[in-house]
């Protein structure tokens, strides 16, 4: 154990840091790790690698996400400003590029292939979008001749644009909700917050008309018998054929009829083979994930501390509803992966960057204890 | 070194702004943090800053709570099929308890059987406990020399518990691999079915999969029962179920079968379908669609050309129509058999033109129309009816929407797309709606059983049942009526050569020329035959169709009096003593009332 007397860097991040969040998160990554088993290899069979092809990626990954998640969690406030911004711009940049150059993979160019390895640069750039929406809504609110607000919508637009080009519907629907949380949380008057959520209907609406996969898709859900919903029907079928202790590992059999059950539907194999109760677990971890990041946001005075950290937890939160519930039928088919668990280098290792930007800017810092002191004292004065 | 000072948070009313607000310090050496220049001294602007940050705050509780009721709703979902399913054991199986279940034997009404269980063995292997898997290879292919040696020599060198390598093998094979004594080789006991007759009743038994489950026919019927839930549970393994007993007569079928490949190999046609139906109970006692497949070795069942036709073909039937359209006009007491319709030139309707095969070019009346076959008389008689008058009827005698039997597979029957007035008159004799044969038999049960309409069943049904059942669709008088123009057509009319002695035959014929690529062809015909015996207390209603005959001389043309017709007395000859039916040498019902009617 690592004593409160010892001051290296070490030892100050961790008596900091938020352990609780942190053991939660390489406990799904590990989790993530041993589903991969029973997940990917008949993914891997299916298109003709050998079987343990993404179990050894995976394998690889994992330990890379944590120590990029770990590092991550060593920077001081401002280097996290700092590379989020390198990390915005650089990605941005990639994902102009991705649209001239990117591997075009079932009808939509998301990846860039480096060196042997695929990069998906709209995963790196959402963390970083958040961080610098986070810092623009802060010091709109505090410097009034900072355009922060106008800055920050400018910059949804772009980030959406360059999604939509791609294009990739379910970040662009991702990364909008959290600017809209961002946007909510930065006190903004609830008559705006409010008209921001109709021109989101209105959006959807027209991504509805726009995208005939999405009005299908959309259409398949709300009256399953218009047209083939054989992907989610085989995931809700893994739920009853798993009951509540599944049917043991190895012994899942609709995952080598599911597609993408190593990635977007990576929990319903979960349910098949370890049952109803460690999906229950599962929820229960991301919720109380989810939980205590916002209690961390909640107890910050600093706004942009509040609303970065709120938004990190935000985007975690909202992708693993909206997988999980793509899972269990009760929302539209949108492919999604599910945060630390789905197999993924560029999802696992941008969610690792997201997780520990919110491990550095939630660390308990002497900066924050300086502020807390004097509230006491101002209502004592006034 | 300290910047200009900022103001506030927000803007405000509340008055000056005596005291520092936290200020924003990018300091070149320090980190920018949040301070409060004069801790400890706050005024004003700290209340305001204390305000905004308390709204913040309070809007991250929100998002709790927002996210909190966002996963619950997963939560809940999950308890809910967790609760729904049923805990996932009943579902779980191995390989071994797929093994072939047994089934109950289907026997006919009299008890022979027609569908049993043999036991048979089935090789298995462990290749996780094969020590040599190419020695163990060699070894069984010296029993089973058409194994697939690659195949199994794969399967045996992976890591798996179990693999088939061959279902339902032979005793004698069985003992010899037995004796060879390769380790991680065994046997299961599995059920084989079996079928003594062949091909005899092929389309109505139906077959089983190499897991014994029915997926045709009353196979398929009788897991639907239920069977295939005792299976499930692990249960029917053994024997001791109680037999299925059908409605079929296995002599009956069988002369059916027989006579019907007489035809098809006479006629030379592509098709032969046969139905035999007892008119009063529905009961189908015979029913045979040539060509058809052996059910011990199922592998033609898909081709196309052996489906049912019996059930799920559906055809424009031709004449045999005329028999309903004729009823319809009696049992609407608008027209009398005396009344008579012109015949003497075609009848256009809709820039159509309808004419007669056997032009007589006179008035004629109901009972000429019916035994000349002529297609102005009945065309005419449909218009006196009505359009709606005739879907009603039709609608009634079941020939409108799809028959549900005890088969699974069943046709739909298509009625014309839109009922105008020529195509009310084309359905008056058969053309321009297609039914399926079973259903046309049924129709014509209930015109000579006294007006009862009776669902048909392959499953034995008492008088009783079958009179709970029925529903009256024409009157009694006009089914009596019916019965005379059918008799007098065989007397007298198209259907001469389906008279049998002493057996009392009445019927229709059916000429109808077959679409091709659209059009009628006048090379390609579908015939019928629909008759029932004996007439003067009518007991079975037989129907025959050969699908495309071809004639036996040159010059001769093949219509249904030519080979439908002698195909079924051919039927009715043997069929009526096994049956039981009393055969009388001099004929003493003579139709004299619809004689009368004659010119």
């Amino acid at each position: 154990m690592i004593s409160r007397a010892n001051r290296s860097p070490l030892a100050e991040w961790w008596w900091t840091v938020d352990r609780v969040l942190l053991g939660l998160v390489v406990l799904l990554l590990l989790t993530g790790l041993v589903l991969s088993f029973a997940a990917s290899p008949p993914v891997a069979e299916r298109i003709g690698l050998a079987p343990m092809h993404f179990v050894l990626r995976h394998a690889i990954y994992v330990p890379l996400a944590a120590a990029v998640m770990i590092g991550c969690s060593f920077l001081t406030h401002r280097q996290v400003r700092r590379t989020a911004l390198i990390m915005l711009f650089a990605g941005l940049i990639l994902m102009v590029l991705v649209l001239f150059i990117g591997a075009e993979i079932k009808g939509s160019r998301r990846w860039l292939s480096i060196a042997g390895f695929s990069l998906q640069p709209s995963e790196f750039v959402k963390p970083a979008f958040i961080i610098i929406t986070a810092w623009l809504f802060a010091e709109g609110t505090q410097r009034p001749e900072v355009p922060g607000r106008l800055l920050a919508v400018v910059l949804l637009l772009i980030v959406t644009a360059l999604l939509i080009a791609e294009p990739d519907l379910g970040q662009t629907i991702l990364v909008f909700a959290v600017w809209g949380a961002l946007f909510f949380l930065a006190g903004v008057s609830p008559i705006v917050v409010a008209g921001l959520a109709v021109a989101s209907i209105a959006g959807l609406f027209m991504a509805y008309r726009m995208y005939p996969h999405v009005a299908v898709r959309i259409d398949r859900f709300l009256d399953p018998a218009s047209g083939d919903t054989y992907q989610v029907d085989t995931a809700l079928k893994s739920f009853q054929r798993g009951g509540w202790s599944g049917a043991g590992p190895g012994e899942g059999v609709m995952k080598r009829v599911l597609p993408d059950s190593h990635t977007d539907f990576v929990f319903a194999v979960v349910a098949e083979e370890f049952g109803i109760v460690l999906c229950l677990i599962l929820v229960l971890i991301f919720a109380v994930i989810v939980m205590r990041g916002l209690m961390l946001a909640f107890r910050r005075k600093n706004t942009f501390e509040r609303l970065a950290i709120a938004g990190l937890v935000t985007q975690i939160g909202v992708q693993a509803f909206i997988n999980i519930g793509v899972n269990l039928q009760l929302l539209p088919a949108k492919g999604m992966t599910l945060p630390f668990i789905s197999y993924g280098g560029s999802a696992l290792l941008a969610a690792a960057v997201t997780v520990g930007f919110l491990l550095a800017l939630s660390r308990q810092s002497a900066d924050q204890r300086v502020t807390v002191m004097p509230r006491a004292a101002a209502t004592g004065q006034t | 070194m300290r910047p200009p000072m900022r103001p506030p948070m927000r803007p405000t009313t509340a008055g000056p702004v005596p005291h520092p607000a936290p200020q924003f310090c990018p300091n070149s050496s320090a980190e920018q943090t949040w301070r409060y220049p004069h801790a400890g001294k706050r005024g004003v602007s700290g209340a305001l800053a204390a305000r905004a940050e308390r709204q913040g705050r309070w809007r991250v509780a929100f998002a709790m709570a927002g996210f909190g009721l966002l996963y619950a709703a997963l939560a809940t979902r999950l308890v809910l099929l967790g609760v729904s399913g049923d805990g996932g054991a009943a579902q779980r199986s191995s390989p071994a308890d797929l093994a072939a279940a047994a089934r109950p034997d289907i026997v006919d009404r009299n008890g022979e059987i027609l569908a049993t269980d043999i036991k048979t063995a089935s090789l298995y292997g462990e290749p996780r406990r094969i020590i040599d898997a190419d020695e163990a290879t060699e070894l069984l292919s010296s029993v089973l020399p058409d194994i697939d040696t690659e195949r199994v020599r794969r399967q045996l060198a992976t890591d798996a518990g179990f693999v088939w390598l061959r279902r339902e093998i032979t005793r004698r094979e069985q003992q010899a691999i037995h004796r060879l004594g390769i380790p991680g080789i065994g046997f299961i006991a599995e059920n084989r079915r079996f079928y003594p007759g062949g091909e005899t009743a092929s389309h109505i038994l139906g077959h089983v999969n190499v897991d014994n489950q029915g997926i045709a026919g009353i196979e398929k019927h009788i897991d639907t029962l239920g069977l295939a839930d005792l299976h499930q549970a692990g249960f029917a393994l053994e024997r001791g179920l109680e037999p299925v007993r059908l409605s079929l007569d296995l002599r009956v079928q069988h002369a059916l079968h027989d006579e019907l490949n007489k035809a098809l190999e006479r006629y030379k046609a592509i098709a032969a379908i046969g139905v035999v139906m007892d008119v009063r109970t529905g009961e189908v006692v015979g029913m045979s669609s040539l060509p058809d497949y052996n059910p011990n070795n199922p592998v033609e069942a898909l081709d196309r050309d052996r489906l049912n036709r019996a059930t799920v073909g559906v055809f424009e039937m031709g004449s045999t129509f005329k028999t309903f359209t004729t009823a319809m006009a009696l049992d609407s007491g608008q027209i009398n058999l005396q009344d008579t319709f012109d015949a003497t030139q075609p009848l256009r309707v809709a820039s159509f033109t309808i004419d007669d095969f056997h032009g007589k070019r006179r008035w004629l009346s109901v009972p000429e129309i019916y035994i000349y076959s002529s297609n102005i008389g009945t065309a005419r008689m449909a218009m006196a009816v009505g359009i709606e008058g005739q879907k009603a009827f039709l609608e009634k005698l079941g020939l409108l929407s799809t028959l549900r039997t005890e088969l699974p597979e069943t046709g739909a029957p298509i009625p014309p797309a839109k009922w105008s007035k020529l195509s009310s008159a084309t359905v008056s004799f058969g053309h321009g709606i297609s039914v399926s044969p079973l259903q046309t038999a049924a129709a014509a049960a209930a015109l000579v059983n006294g007006g009862h309409f009776i669902p048909p069943t392959f499953l034995p049904r008492s008088q009783a049942k079958a009179a709970a059942l029925a529903r009256r669709v024409v009157r009694q008088e006009t089914s009596r009526k019916m019965r005379d123009l059918m008799r007098l057509n065989v007397l007298k009319g198209t259907g001469r050569r389906a008279a049998v002695e002493g057996y009392r035959v009445g019927g229709k014929t059916g000429t109808a020329e077959k679409v091709v690529n659209g059009r009628y062809s006048s090379s390609k015909r579908f015939n019928t035959f629909l008759a029932a015996f004996p007439m003067d207390d009518p007991r079975y209603l037989v129907l025959v169709i050969i699908d495309e005959p071809k004639s036996e001389k040159k010059g001769q043309s093949a219509t249904a009096g030519r080979n439908a017709a002698p195909t079924l007395a051919a039927v009715v000859r043997r069929i009526a003593p096994m049956l039981g039916v009393e055969p009388r040498l001099t004929d003493p019902d003579e139709p004299a009332t619809t004689l009368a009617a004659m010119r």
